[in-house]
């Protein structure tokens, strides 16, 4: 308790201390400014730039991975006889260490990359370029490599949500004349509520607080276009010296998570107990 | 409506098909591993002369043996730490009905929800104050403190649904409390342990801010830290690049292709509690 007091209370504390002063890291000497660092954030257009890049990349990814691991999910909880194989190798990515797939997609992604030796390959030359190197798709490049990682990730609890469920209660909607999509809509998607929750509040905190893959995959370029709040916190304390400004950001990014996550929790806890 | 048929067939073609795609950044990764550097064919065609020398040249240069020997030493540590700190800490909270345990869990959720990068900066100086910035010790330590909330919280979860009758057996025999958690208590945790040994481990393997902000420019570096350094050494050289990578992603791959069950369950068993 104490050692938890000590590296995550004190110093949560200590840094929201820190975002009203001026300092600058090393200096013992800084003065309290208020709510100027705060001030900063609009009207700096890298922090304005970050926030919505966090938000869109939280929000994307929530999205396509979760909905890519439920048709994983759905397609290996059948009969077909690669079903073990299967989840054990698309699980795989996700033990990988994010920084080491975001290298390894860096280059897959570069000009003289893989990608782009496919595309010529099936005839699709036109569509050959530096996927990282565009200020609008270097995010989504980010996107795509996060979902390739963790759609397994989502797809195991998904799977876990799917073999808590009667098969009997299967049998009797077939019975009673379900097809396949109102089987799903009515009997299954209420049922996997729990794993609808964890999966998408993990996605969610992941996605808000990501900073590997950007660090590795793009430093945050081309410019700032695909700077996160995680990566600008890091970009402004320890290349530019603005501690204060950044914890500042941290404060912010810290009311994005709490927002997020409660707003999340109360709005699927009631459809929980709805489904139930 | 569970008979094996076209339709089935179809699905199977369709799913190796996704699988494939998911599995090809992997085929690269390899390909071009223990590809020469002279060779510049396109990295999708299979390398005509495989050769190790990526492999010992990166091992040297990289310094990746010490790194390899450092994350596992740190994970271990951590994870003991972790798993012992809050079985022991989730024990009372979950059994006492008195007020403070209700405000205990509080403060430990409220652990959850906090983002690190806000305590980062601070403790950062704290650590330098203390000495222990870029040494082992320090990750260890904040690991320790970072990781308890989660699991004391899974531990807490569990051990409420867990029937007491088996500790008051014991304890109405002249058990302490100490004994009889540790060997009535915590044997019937076993679940949850595994759920949190997994989760922690990958976690703490994994992470790579924390040791980039402790341990930058010391020699005691973690293995993606260790990474992050030698692409920064090598960014042209694709070839050696790739081969530390694959340094890096071996024994965690072969990690969890030996226990992929309890992992898999690991990471799923977060559901249950």
């Amino acid at each position: 308790m104490l050692l938890f007091a000590f590296v995550v209370l004190v110093p949560s504390v200590r840094g929201v201390y820190y975002a009203f002063t001026d300092w600058d890291g090393l200096d013992p000497s800084f003065s309290f400014v208020g709510l100027a660092n705060f001030a900063e954030i609009p009207r700096d257009p890298d922090a304005v730039q970050a926030i919505g890049n966090t938000l869109l990349i939280a929000v994307a990814i929530t999205l396509i991975q979760n909905g890519l691991g439920l048709l994983l999910a759905l397609g290996v909880n059948t009969i077909i006889k690669s079903r073990n194989v299967l989840r054990v190798f698309l699980f795989a990515p996700a033990v990988i260490t994010p920084i080491v797939t975001a290298y390894l997609w860096r280059n897959l992604l570069g000009p003289d990359g893989a990608v782009n030796s496919l595309l010529g390959a099936v005839g699709l030359a036109s569509w050959q370029q530096d996927w990282l190197g565009d200020p609008h798709l270097a995010l989504w490049c980010v996107v795509a490599v996060i979902v390739w990682q963790f759609a397994g990730y989502s797809m195991v609890i998904f799977l876990a949500g799917l073999q808590s469920v009667p098969k009997e209660i299967y049998e009797a909607a077939a019975l009673d004349g379900g097809g396949p999509v109102r089987r799903f809509w009515s009997v299954t998607r209420p049922l996997l509520a729990p794993a609808f929750t964890i999966n998408l509040m993990l996605s969610i905190i992941g996605g808000i607080k990501l900073f590997d893959q950007v660090y590795a995959l793009t430093g945050g370029g081309p410019g700032h276009a695909t700077d996160t709040i995680s990566t600008l916190i890091y970009k402004d304390a320890f290349t530019l010296g603005e501690f204060g400004y950044s914890i500042a950001l941290a404060v912010v990014l810290t009311i994005i998570v709490a927002v997020a996550s409660t707003g999340q929790y109360l709005v699927l806890s009631r459809n929980e107990r709805a489904a139930s | 409506m569970n008979r094996y048929r076209w339709r089935t067939f179809a699905l199977e073609l369709a799913m190796v098909a996704v699988a494939a795609v998911i599995g090809f950044p992997v085929y690269v990764l390899v390909n071009l591993a223990i590809r020469a550097p002279s060779d510049n064919s396109s990295p999708i065609r299979p390398t005509t002369s495989p050769t190790l020398d990526n492999f010992t040249q990166a091992w040297q240069e990289g310094a990746l043996g010490g790194a390899l020997v450092n994350s596992v030493l740190v994970t271990t540590a951590s994870v003991v730490v972790v798993l012992a700190v809050s079985s022991l800490a989730a024990y009372p909270i979950a059994r006492a009905t008195a007020r403070w345990s209700r405000g205990m869990f509080l403060l430990i959720m409220l652990g959850l929800v906090l983002p690190f990068q806000l305590a980062a900066l601070p403790l950062y100086q704290t650590m330098r104050d203390l000495g222990l910035l870029g040494s082992a010790w320090a990750l260890i330590l904040f690991y320790s403190g970072l990781l308890v909330p989660f699991t004391t919280f899974l531990y807490v979860g569990f051990l409420r649904a867990l029937p007491r009758d088996f500790e008051d057996a014991a304890l109405i025999d002249g058990c302490t409390p100490m004994r009889a958690f540790r060997y009535v208590v915590f044997p019937m945790l076993k679940p949850v342990t595994v759920t949190a040994l997994v989760l922690n481990a990958v976690g703490v393997w994994n992470d790579f801010f924390t040791p980039l902000l402790y341990l930058s420019g010391s020699t005691q570096q973690t293995m993606p830290v260790a990474i992050a350094g030698f692409f920064g050494q090598f960014v042209s050289d694709w070839n050696l690049v790739f081969a530390a990578l694959v340094i890096s992603v071996v024994p965690i791959l072969a990690v969890y292709f030996a226990l992929q069950r309890s992992i898999i369950n690991g990471f799923a068993g977060g559901l249950r509690g």
